[in-house]
C-alpha cells in the first residue's frame, strides 16, 4: 500500500518533468496532474509497475473546465474560447489497496489525447462516452463512435456552452 | 354491456348490437406491448403483478408489436427511442391504443428544461389516448387510466370517427 506522496514520488522519478504536480487529499482525493500527450506510458507504468499494481480502472471522466474566454453574440449565445477540457482517471488497485486519481487537460480548441484502452479494457467505453459528451479525441482507440447519442448527432452536449438544437429528425426539441 | 339485459329467458341467445359486441371484445382483451422505458416501468410491472394484477382487465403482456393492441409509453422518451418508439407503433395492428404514463412522457417531465435528449412529450410523435399523470404515477392511477380507456373504446363507433 502507498500513499498518494509516495506514488507522485514515483512516478517523478520514472518522467520527470511530464508529472506536473500534486494536489493534496483535501478537498478532493489526492490527484496526480500528468502531461496529456504522455498518459499512455505512464498508465502502463501505473499498471505494470509490481509496487504500484493499479490494475483497475474505476472510472473515467470528462470535464468541461469552461476556464476559456466567453464571448457572447448579438443573440446572446454564449460560447467559450481556448481554456481546457479535462480527463480522470479513477485508478485502484485490487492487489495493494491503494488508489489515485489521474488527471490531464487538454486544449479546447484540440482536444486530442491517446487511448488507454489497450493497459485496461474498460477504458473502451468510458472513453467512447467521452468522446460523445465532450468531444475529447482518444488516438489509437480501437471504435472510436458515439455510445450514448444517435450516430446523426450535432456537437457535444456536456460542454458548457453547448446550444440544444431546435429539431431533431423533425422533432422539435425545446419544451 | 348491454348484453346480459337483452338475454332471452330460456335460450343461450344473446341480442346485442355489432358495436356493442365489438368494443366489449376490444375492451376486454387489451393485450399490451410489453415494453418499458424508465422509472415509470417499474410501477407499470407492479401493476402488472399479483397485488394490483393488471391480468383482471384482460391486459396481457405480448413480446410483439403485431400482437398487441396498446402500448403503454412507461418513461422517459430519448429523442433516440423516440424514432424506435414511432416505428414499433407503425407495426402494431389496427385498432391500436396509447396509453402515455409518466410525466416525462406527457411533457418531457424533470427533463423539460435541460434535457437536450429528452421529447417533450411523445405526442409529438404518435397520437394518445389517454394520459396519465405522476412521476411516477401509482398503479391505481395507471389502472385508472385504463379504465378510461375501456369508457373510450366503450363508445367507439363502427360508422361514426371518434376523437
Ligand atoms: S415521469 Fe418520473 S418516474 Fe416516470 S420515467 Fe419520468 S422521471 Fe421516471
Amino acid at each position: 500500500m502507498k500513499n498518494p506522496e509516495e506514488i507522485f514520488e514515483l512516478l517523478k522519478s520514472k518522467f520527470a518533468e511530464d508529472v506536473l504536480e500534486l494536489k493534496p487529499a483535501q478537498p478532493l482525493d489526492a490527484m496526480i496532474v500528468v502531461n496529456p500527450l504522455k498518459i499512455k506510458e505512464i498508465s502502463n507504468y501505473l499498471c505494470s509497475e509490481e509496487s504500484l499494481s493499479f490494475d483497475t480502472l474505476m472510472c473515467l471522466s470528462g470535464v468541461d473546465d469552461a476556464n476559456g474566454e466567453k464571448v457572447k453574440d448579438g443573440n446572446g449565445i454564449e460560447t467559450i474560447n481556448g481554456g481546457t477540457l479535462s480527463i480522470y482517471y479513477h485508478l485502484d488497485s485490487i492487489k495493494l489497496r491503494h488508489k489515485i486519481t489521474i488527471k490531464i487537460s487538454v486544449p479546447r480548441d484540440n482536444p486530442e489525447t491517446y487511448s488507454v484502452e489497450s493497459i485496461w479494457k474498460c477504458a473502451d467505453w468510458h472513453e467512447r462516452e467521452a468522446y460523445d459528451l465532450f468531444g475529447i479525441k482518444f488516438l489509437d482507440h480501437p471504435d472510436l463512435r458515439r455510445i450514448l447519442l444517435p450516430d446523426d448527432w450535432d456537437g457535444f452536449p456536456l460542454r458548457k456552452d453547448y446550444q440544444v438544437p431546435e429539431f431533431y429528425l423533425g422533432m422539435k426539441v425545446p419544451y | 354491456m348491454g348484453l346480459l339485459d337483452k338475454e332471452f329467458s330460456e335460450s343461450n341467445i344473446v341480442i346485442a348490437t355489432a358495436e356493442d359486441i365489438f368494443n366489449w371484445a376490444r375492451l376486454s382483451s387489451l393485450w399490451q406491448l410489453s415494453f418499458g422505458l424508465a422509472c415509470c416501468a417499474i410501477e407499470m410491472m407492479a401493476t402488472s403483478a399479483s397485488h394490483y394484477d393488471f391480468d383482471r382487465f384482460g391486459v396481457i403482456p405480448r413480446p410483439s408489436p403485431r400482437q398487441a393492441d396498446i402500448i403503454i409509453i412507461s418513461g422517459t422518451v430519448t429523442l433516440k427511442m423516440a424514432t424506435r418508439i414511432k416505428r414499433i407503433y407503425e407495426q402494431m395492428p389496427d385498432p391500436k391504443y396509447i396509453i402515455s404514463m409518466g410525466s416525462c412522457s406527457n411533457c418531457g417531465g424533470p427533463y423539460w428544461e435541460h434535457g437536450y435528449h429528452v421529447l417533450k412529450g411523445i405526442d409529438r410523435v404518435i397520437p394518445v389516448d389517454v394520459y396519465v399523470p405522476g412521476c411516477p404515477p401509482r398503479p391505481e392511477a395507471l389502472l385508472e387510466g385504463l379504465l378510461k380507456l375501456q369508457d373510450k373504446i366503450r363508445n367507439e363507433s363502427l360508422v361514426k370517427k371518434t376523437a
